[in-house]
């Protein structure tokens, strides 16, 4: 067994009282107080809960009733973040209920939901929290029976003294249990010992998802609630000027319209803060449709902003932003882009001499890959309940990273950050979007204004246009080879609007003797973020296109081209600074090579392959396009990764699957253009979003088998399917595919 | 305003708002009904589809006297306890990621399933194509629609 110091996020086993009595709230208490309770869940509830610690609670009857502490966006941590402290607890999963933890820094550190960190940074506090409350229990029956603790086992629940033939269930020791000291540190189970983890168990919310129970941000009601609608500026690079609320504020059911700022003057924005337009105008009234029309009514005017600085304070420390004046269109971006991949680079690393390889190589290729902005669309559009009341704020909001809004929250009401309080319901759908909360400031700083309960709703419209958008990018890549069309060196020049997706540090860096890796950016007033795995979800599929090319002009395989590559990164290491574990990398590509039966290409498809790494998991794609009518079918994809133990397969399984068929959605058709600063593309008649027509016929995932710590999940599968897209299209039609979107033909439909 | 008597889950509801609100609002603002849901409101995602007289309807673009008069199911009412085939279909593949757009898909194919209990692979990707899944959870509302068919049929 593993000795682990419970000292580590020690914050989480602070217990602020034993006895945690009251009725068991599923969900959220205004959930609770506005649903009937199924029967399952009356004959669930025990007479009194024991808080073992901020995980966990155990009812006199044996339920356990634990808090999930991320927000849940459909990566299903709400089930198997429980799963791990279930474990450890040894206890049966069907005497487990879940809860959603609110946010509480104190005691859940960062309740972050993203980076696909989930999973990882909660491994160990969460078997942690299921390990000690199972030695607390452990201990009460030692004290209870008057036996060795060493001697007591447990299994599903129960407690057991073998010799003496004693034995309770976890309830009956529950009360005592409670009373005894937090250890210092806790025995963990060997991998091969679990029951729970590394098995499939289905989603705790699936009845109350297929049964249409209110539980999304967007379904929080509250009595006196108020409904409220923003109306912003048109283009990027424009900001209020002034408003005219009064056919708004005359039109049936409208309480107000008033304008807000989103920042006090002099507050330093942190990484998340990212806010197209901080001074906008709200309408407020009794119902959405009314407030919808109210706002067809509002005239504002618009004027455009000046030129600005800010220093943001991120997590890479305090950082510098320029962002320009003017509306900025695609076709400008363009021109742009195509200068600075013209001129040399901010030199991001180099190794052995890339200048002399090039200058003696037999061949060069050069090839150059871009791709558009996008838009996040989450099919839950922005929205937030906030109710301000004096000093005091509460707030509900489908939000993936609270702890990083409450300081703003806090600023821009004037009321000290411990006095707000914040629940997190199921959001529908982040990728990246929910992270920066914008409009939950915006919510609670209406209600403020208005002194009532506001839930704050953006329309499709203002969801699209108003974004935090994946920016747009692109890299050449010039190889070397010599006369064997060996490859030699390797150039990567990468930018973007408004920042660089260079990662230096990846394969193929460190397999290379001579490799030369720059990058640029160009400034914009258009407002960029996280879009599920951030950069890499470009320069995977650049990168890993140029490879084929590359392993094509080579005459090699392109599977046995990337293992021979990372043969030299293994045994001779290029450099220091390789981000990537080669042998991780290889055994994916291996397992891949097996299960697509890579050698077999069936009968009529085009076989394209990719493989990535990117946040610290390795995953790999083979995919199957067939031809109809000049339109790409995808057949099949056989999806390879390793992201270490994998906690709930079936659930990781469901994940990848939406990666791989969000990622061909975003390579075939995704793309959100500008012209002079105005989003072409308002709503789902003109951005086309993948349906079930053109998703794979099938999707096989295939997990490696390894004890490492888990690591990302929901990210890693998403950025190489562009290459495996591009790679297929490739063999399908003759040509090489840069420029995404690669299917360009529309076929909007409704 | 005008006052409206709708039919709604086999219980008749009266509500008093303008002529023009749609059937989503409604559902939603003034009857607490909030498993139907908001996506595009131009009829193009497929969040919001409940049924009228059995056939699936985009609620965001459906007026109410469209449908007054009419029987209305949404998400709420399409079985009593939870137990239509396809909801024990979408547990049992464990469809949903963040789950948002599950009633909206749930109700089209119910629909779909009462008018074509035999369904080929291409009936039901043509019938599912209006229903946006951002989670891309495709491949497995695929399955559960054919396991939901085979056990109904």
């Amino acid at each position: 067994m593993t000795l682990i110091k419970t000292k580590i996020g020690r914050r989480a086993f602070i217990r602020t009282t034993t006895l945690a009595s009251g009725g068991l709230v599923l969900g959220f208490n205004w959930l609770a107080s506005c649903k009937n309770k199924t029967e399952e869940e009356i004959l669930a509830m025990p007479k009194e809960w024991f808080e073992m610690n901020s995980y966990l609670k155990i009812g006199d009857n044996g339920v356990v009733s634990i808090y999930t502490p991320n927000p849940e966006f459909g990566q299903n941590i709400r089930t198997s973040m429980p799963m791990i402290v279930a474990e450890e607890l040894d206890i049966d999963w069907k005497n487990v209920v879940v809860e959603q933890a609110p946010y509480h820094a104190e005691k859940y550190g960062m309740q972050f939901t993203g980076g696909s960190r989930g999973i990882m940074t909660r491994w160990e506090p969460l078997r942690m929290a299921g390990a000690s409350a199972r030695h607390m229990l452990v201990a009460a029956a030692a004290e209870a029976w008057q036996v060795p603790a060493e001697e007591i086992t447990t299994e599903n629940g129960v407690l057991y003294h073998k010799t003496s033939e004693k034995s309770a269930a976890y309830g009956e020791m529950a009360s005592a249990a409670a009373k005894i000291t937090i250890p210092e540190d806790v025995q963990l189970k060997e991998v091969r010992d679990f029951k729970i983890i590394g098995k499939s168990h289905k989603n705790v919310d699936a009845k109350r998802i297929v049964t249409g129970e209110p539980m999304f941000g967007l379904d929080y009601q509250k009595e006196g609630m108020l409904i409220a609608m923003i109306e912003h500026p048109p283009a990027f690079g424009m900001t209020l000027k002034s408003v005219d609320n009064s056919a708004a504020k005359a039109m049936p059911g409208i309480k107000d319209v008033v304008a807000i700022k989103s920042f006090k003057d002099g507050y330093e924005k942190g990484g998340f803060d990212t806010n197209a337009f901080p001074e906008i105008v709200a309408i407020v009234g009794n119902s959405t449709w009314e407030v919808l029309q109210a706002k067809k009514k509002l005239k504002v005017e618009w004027k455009p902003i000046a030129a600005y600085s800010e220093t943001i304070a991120g997590f890479r420390g305090k950082e510098t932003k320029n962002i320009p004046a003017g509306l900025e269109s695609s076709a400008s971006h363009k021109a742009k882009m195509e200068e600075l991949s013209s001129r040399p680079g901010k030199i991001v690393r180099e190794d052995g001499d890339p200048a002399k390889a090039f200058k003696n190589a037999a061949k060069v290729i050069e090839r150059t890959y871009s791709a558009p902005f996008l838009a996040h669309n989450c099919m839950e559009p922005m929205n937030a309940f906030a109710h301000v009341e004096g000093d005091k704020a509460q707030i509900a909001a489908p939000i993936q990273i609270p702890s990083l809004i409450v300081p703003t929250i806090a600023s821009g009401l004037g009321i000290p950050a411990e006095n707000i309080a914040m629940e997190m319901p199921r959001m529908g759908g982040g990728f990246g979007r929910k992270a920066y909360a914008h409009y939950v400031v915006e919510a609670a700083l209406i209600s403020q204004k208005v002194n009532a309960p506001v839930k704050l709703v953006y329309t499709r419209e203002d969801d699209m246009t108003n974004g935090i958008y994946r920016p747009a990018y692109q890299a050449t890549y010039r190889a070397a080879l010599d006369q064997n069309n060996n490859l030699t060196a390797l150039h990567v020049k990468a930018g973007g609007i408004p920042e660089s997706p260079l990662f230096a540090n990846r394969f193929p860096a460190g397999a290379l003797d001579n490799y030369l890796a720059e990058e640029w950016s160009i400034d914009s007033n258009i407002t960029i973020g996280a879009f599920r795995a951030p950069r890499s979800n470009f320069m995977a599929g650049a990168e890993q296109s140029f490879l084929d090319e590359v392993a094509e002009a080579s005459g090699k395989d392109p599977i046995q081209f990337r293992l021979d590559l990372l043969k030299r990164a293994k045994e001779n290491p290029v450099g220091e600074q390789n981000d990537y574990d080669a042998e991780r990398y290889a055994g994916v590509l291996e397992l891949l090579r097996e299960k697509s039966d890579w050698n077999q290409t069936p009968a009529n498809v085009h076989r394209g392959v990719s493989a990535y790494f990117c946040h610290n998991s390795y995953a790999a794609h083979v995919l199957d396009i067939r031809m109809e009518e000049g339109k790409p079918v995808v057949e099949k994809v056989v999806c390879a990764i390793d992201c270490g133990i994998v906690v709930n397969p079936d659930a990781a399984t469901n994940m990848a699957e939406g990666a791989i068929t969000d990622g061909i959605g975003n390579a075939f058709f995704g793309e959100l253009t500008f012209k002079d600063g105005v989003p072409q593309k308002t709503n789902f008649h003109q951005y086309q979003m993948i349906r079930m027509s053109d998703a794979p016929k099938e999707i096989e995932v295939h997990f490696v088998a390894n004890e490492i710590a888990p690591t990302g999940m929901g990210e890693p599968p998403f950025p190489p399917i562009f290459g495996a897209v591009a790679n297929a299209l490739y063999k399908a039609t003759g040509q090489r595919h840069y420029r995404q979107p690669f299917v360009t033909e529309k076929q909007i439909v409704g | 305003m005008a006052t409206y008597q709708l039919n709604i889950n086999g219980k008749s509801h009266s509500v008093d708002v303008s002529e023009d609100t749609p059937l989503l609002w409604v559902l939603r603002d003034h009857l607490d009904l909030v498993g139907t849901k908001f996506g595009c409101g131009i009829a193009q995602c497929g969040a919001c589809t409940v049924h009228l007289d059995g056939s699936a309807i985009r609620s965001c673009s459906t007026t109410l006297a469209q449908v007054e008069g009419k029987s209305i199911t949404t998400i709420e009412g399409l079985s009593e306890d939870g137990y239509h085939p396809l909801q024990e279909a979408w547990k049992e593949v464990d469809v949903p990621q963040c789950g948002y757009c599950q009633a909206g898909q749930i109700m089209t194919a119910a629909a779909f399933l009462e008018n074509n209990p035999a369904p080929s692979k291409e009936d039901i990707k043509n019938a599912m194509h209006g229903n946006i899944c951002r989670c891309a959870s495709y491949n497995r509302i695929f399955k559960a629609v054919e396991m939901a068919a085979e056990k109904m049929g």
